[in-house]
């Protein structure tokens, strides 16, 4: 058996126990095993991952160093790869593939991983279920007939499945949150600017931002590590140094001051996964972190504010798939009207132009003030919410969703139910804050997670409380039974 | 029914920088298509732009020259609208808080009085790429190297009131760009295009009449021209008690006429508002003071300047100035000749007939300013008559080479030895003993005309090497003396 943490495989590797080219073979022959089951990948380069691992073992034998050298793991399908099929889960983008590398793969190649395929996702990543995929739904390892959240669905399915030890994800409103909770995973989005956005096929450019996914918090700050730091080529793209992430882990909680929302814990909001949360504040008061009631007044707001920011964007940012240059093209177009209008309604999915059509209404003219403009102030209030806020603490905790996963075609049949999903996400979203999810519990055999929100670029805030936290728990060391089975 | 035209012109300026204004890709025109396009100029997925501060500088160079308002932070918008050569499915462009607000410039009329006419914003953005509709077999080829490259656009305030007035407007701004060094302002390939607002309205009302936009007019002659046929469209509507739609036209310079492009209701709804993929652009005012205090010498100021200088008359002062480069070529014929007059002359005279027959900018001239200047040295100290410095001319345009070395090489210094011309007159006397006796039986005002027929004779005879002066004299003194 080859361990499945990033930390363990790459001593693992340092150590001689093991080449990256056998457990690469490992890995491409579960993913290929259990594509089946979980349907988390959308492409598998077992080719191209073969050579990366070669060439790894061999730069190890010749005692080249990269931080991540060897490790194999999975890139979520929207960061293009080069010379890689990148589709956005999207029928428009089905053949796709991009003559260019974008900023985090090209950082993972530099640091040596060996990216073995890419994960299946919601198209363009807007969704909460991961059922909005052209390449079927992804599954959640704990229990299939479960949705492993979204919309990095795929790449939280892998890492839980022990597909692969880590993967990228992207998160515009809890895309890397949610179902790294529904899988019993960690994953943090990093503070807006945190990481390039370059080669990052955009959703909501002012709110999507990759992150790192993977079992445990140690292992995310060693890939944030990797995925961090200023790129000139985006222009959101934050000057703020990098600092040593893996040092914050060992800081101690002790007299750190966490906040909880009063608009979430008084007013019954926790739901289900109360237990799990009030056991999490346990866990981290008898580590000597103190709690504070704190105040989020327009938090309430968030989703319908999200929900009008994200799809106006996106319904810009996709008009540049229109048939003319690369993408879906319908057949046999009669005039230009024709080949946009057929291209775009073939190639997109449901979910995607009903936000695409709410984008458009939301800034027309006659509606901006009404939806776009007053989404922005709302926008601007959470913020000024959450700069409050932590005047007072180091991070604030809550649920990252309302329960746990829930079944396939649950809630398809109403969007603003599965909107509903964001509610504890998505104000963090609109602040531009890094946030944590980490596995703190299980409810009816599902994984709960707990979301821990600091400060602009205090990542290390939230390393250092997430490792404390599973160094005295053990949730994530759960693995669903179906996780590595033989054949 | 007496009418008021009302004129606003909004001229898309091409910003003359090395790469394009979100992207590094080249900017250069006729490239072979496509060859100048990047991916972000593709608008591949996960491209994102990034500004090119140097358009950032040569817009508040503009409006530094316009002395506008300029505002410490700028926003790009998006500007939405499905069209094959723009590739993202929006132009980037500035909305609310455009680089340059408010600024003006002075253009003179007819009546040789100043104007001074408001400009009300000069924005950023970027320009679309080009559909070609011919050569693709039923099909529309798509070139985008032309996407991406800056535009400055400059909207002055409805306060033209002539196609005229229009066109001594475009004129200054072209002149201004051009001095400014922001633009080549070649219109022949787009570098500057024209928007006309025209509509108009009965003498003495304030309210603006309803207006037309006629699209993409690309010289200073369709300007002129499009808008004087669409203030006679108009007007003919309104004689006869109709009323303008509001709507966007185009010129049609083979037929002199505007037709309808799109009305009012089929325009797009443009649904701008911030690009998220950039920040807002902040600049202090050092920055901007630092920009101003390095801003050259402008038409105004350099026309003041010559006319006081030079002792030129205000209108040579004013062509001369039109252009940076002409006035410059002015000036460095002027430092050689020491003559400021005879340079102004040779300059839009000789020179201007040249360069126009050759259909050549200034900036073309194969006649070095040193050259002229020399050559009008050689005028001055009597080495050539006008007449031979024009044939000294032609053969510098023509070959090139040093005006002495012409001068030698052909011969063609010019007899200034009196004895030597004496010689040459007294045999045309001799030759023409009838037309000296009718010469020496005329009045004044007869001999005056007549005196040129042995001007003509002695230069003919000394094959245009005499110094027509010194001829005129020497006549005189031999048929009164």
């Amino acid at each position: 058996m080859f361990p499945d943490t990033v930390k363990a495989i790459l001593e693992g590797l340092n150590k001689g126990d093991f080449s990256s080219e056998e457990i690469t073979t490992e890995l491409l022959a579960r993913a290929n095993r259990h594509q089946p089951d979980f349907n988390a990948f959308i492409t598998l380069d077992e080719e191209g991952a073969l050579a990366a691992a070669r060439q790894a073992d061999e730069a190890r034998r010749s005692g080249q160093a990269g931080q991540l050298l060897g490790l194999p793991f999975a890139h979520k399908d929207l960061f293009c790869t080069q010379g890689l099929r990148t589709t956005c889960a999207s029928r428009m983008l089905e053949s796709f593939v991009p003559p260019y590398e974008s900023t985090v793969a090209a950082r993972f190649r530099q640091a040596g991983a060996v990216c073995i395929g890419k994960t299946n996702m919601d198209e363009f990543a807007m969704g909460s279920s991961n059922e909005n995929s052209h390449f079927g739904a992804v599954r959640n390892p704990w229990n299939t007939e479960y949705v492993p959240g979204g919309s990095s669905g795929g790449s939280a399915a892998a890492v839980a499945g022990g597909l692969v030890p880590a993967a990228t994800g992207s998160d515009t409103g809890g895309s890397i949150r949610q179902p790294a909770a529904f899988c019993g995973i960690s994953g943090l989005k990093p503070t807006y600017g945190r990481v390039s956005r370059l080669g990052m096929i955009a959703y909501a450019s002012s709110l999507d931002q990759g992150g790192p996914m993977a079992h445990t918090v140690e292992d995310l700050a060693i890939l944030l590590g990797v995925m961090a730091g200023l790129d000139e080529a985006d222009s959101t793209s934050a000057e703020e140094a990098v600092p040593d992430y893996s040092a914050a882990l060992e800081q101690p909680v002790k007299g750190m001051k966490i906040g909880l929302p009063r608009e979430i814990f008084e007013a019954g909001k926790v739901g289900q996964t109360e237990p799990a949360i009030q056991a999490a504040i346990e866990s981290l008061k008898s580590l000597g972190a103190e709690f504070v009631d704190i105040s989020l007044p327009h938090i309430d707001l968030s989703v319908p504010a999200y929900y009008v920011i994200a799809p106006a964007e996106c319904s810009t940012n996709l008009s540049r798939f229109d048939g003319v240059r690369y993408g879906h093209r319908c057949d046999n177009p009669k005039d230009l009207e024709d080949l946009y209008a057929r291209s775009r309604a073939e190639g997109f999915g449901e979910e995607v132009k009903r936000r695409i059509l709410v984008g458009t209404y939301a800034l027309s003219a006659g509606y901006y003030d009404a939806y776009y403009r007053k989404a922005q102030q709302i926008r601007r209030l959470i913020k000024q919410d959450f700069a409050g806020a932590f005047q007072a603490v180091d991070a604030i905790l809550s649920p990252v969703t309302p329960g746990s996963a829930f079944r396939i075609g649950e809630k398809t049949a109403d969007p603003v139910q599965m909107y509903l999903e964001d509610i504890y996400t998505v104000p963090v979203s609109l602040a531009g804050l890094p946030s944590l999810a980490i596995p703190a519990g299980l409810l009816n055999g599902l994984p709960v997670g707990l979301q821990l929100t600091a400060n602009y670029f205090r990542e290390s805030t939230l390393m250092q409380l997430g490792h404390q936290f599973q160094l005295h728990t053990n949730w994530h060391q759960q693995r669903p039974s179906t996780s590595g089975r033989p054949d | 029914m007496q009418w008021e035209v009302v004129i606003g012109l909004e001229v898309h300026v091409q910003l003359a920088t090395a790469s394009k204004i979100f992207s590094g890709a080249a900017t250069t025109f006729g490239a072979a298509p496509n060859t100048q396009a990047c991916a972000v100029d593709l608008a591949m997925p996960g491209m994102l732009p990034v500004f090119n501060e140097e358009a950032l500088r040569m817009a508040v160079r503009f409006g530094c020259a316009i002395d506008a308002r300029i505002n410490h932070e700028s926003v790009f918008d998006r500007k939405n609208y499905f069209y094959p050569d723009l590739p993202k499915g929006y132009q980037i462009s500035q909305l609310d808080h455009p680089t340059v607000a408010e600024g003006h410039l002075d253009i003179d009329l007819e009546d040789g009085t100043r104007k001074r006419i408001g400009i009300t914003r000069a924005h950023l953005e970027e320009d679309a790429g080009k559909s070609l509709h011919e050569d693709f077999h039923g099909q529309s080829g798509i070139d985008l190297n032309r996407a991406g490259t800056p535009l400055l656009e400059i909207v002055s305030e409805p306060e033209l009131r002539s196609a005229r007035e229009a066109v001594s407007y475009l004129r200054k701004l072209h002149s201004i760009v051009t001095y400014l060094g922001i633009s080549d302002g070649d219109m022949s390939q787009g570098s500057m295009r024209c928007d006309c607002n025209v509509s108009l309205r009965p003498l003495g009302q304030e309210e603006f009449g309803t207006r037309t936009e006629i699209k993409n007019v690309n010289s200073f002659r369709f300007v002129e021209k499009a808008i004087e046929s669409e203030i006679e469209r108009q007007m003919d509507i309104l004689e006869d008690g109709g009323s303008i739609t509001q709507e966007t036209r185009l010129y049609d310079p083979d037929k002199d006429e505007t037709r309808s492009m799109r009305s009012k209701e089929q325009a797009n709804d443009y649904r701008y508002f911030p690009d998220p993929d950039l920040l807002p652009v902040h600049i202090d005012d050092a920055y901007i003071e630092d920009i101003r205090s390095q801003l050259p010498e402008l038409p105004d100021a350099k026309k003041i300047r010559f006319a006081q200088e030079y002792g030129l008359s205000d209108y040579d002062a004013g062509v001369l100035a039109a252009s940076r480069e002409q006035a410059d070529y002015f000036e460095t014929v002027c430092e050689t000749s020491k003559d400021p007059k005879l340079s102004a002359n040779w300059v839009m005279g000789e020179l201007a007939k040249w360069l126009n027959q050759g259909d050549l900018d200034i900036s073309a001239c194969p006649l070095p300013a040193e050259q002229l200047g020399k050559l009008i040295l050689r005028i001055k100290d009597n080495t050539l008559s006008s007449k031979m410095a024009k044939q000294v001319f032609e053969l510098l345009w023509q070959d090139g080479g040093d005006v002495d070395d012409i001068i030698e090489a052909k011969g063609l210094k010019q007899v200034t030895d009196s004895s030597a011309i004496e010689a040459i007159i007294d045999e045309v006397l001799a030759n023409n003993a009838s037309q000296v006796e009718q010469y020496r039986a005329a009045d004044d005002a007869k001999r005056g005309k007549m005196i040129g027929f042995f001007v003509g004779q002695t230069m003919k005879a000394s094959k245009g090497s005499a110094n027509p002066q010194q001829v005129n004299a020497v006549l005189r003194k031999k048929l009164e003396g």
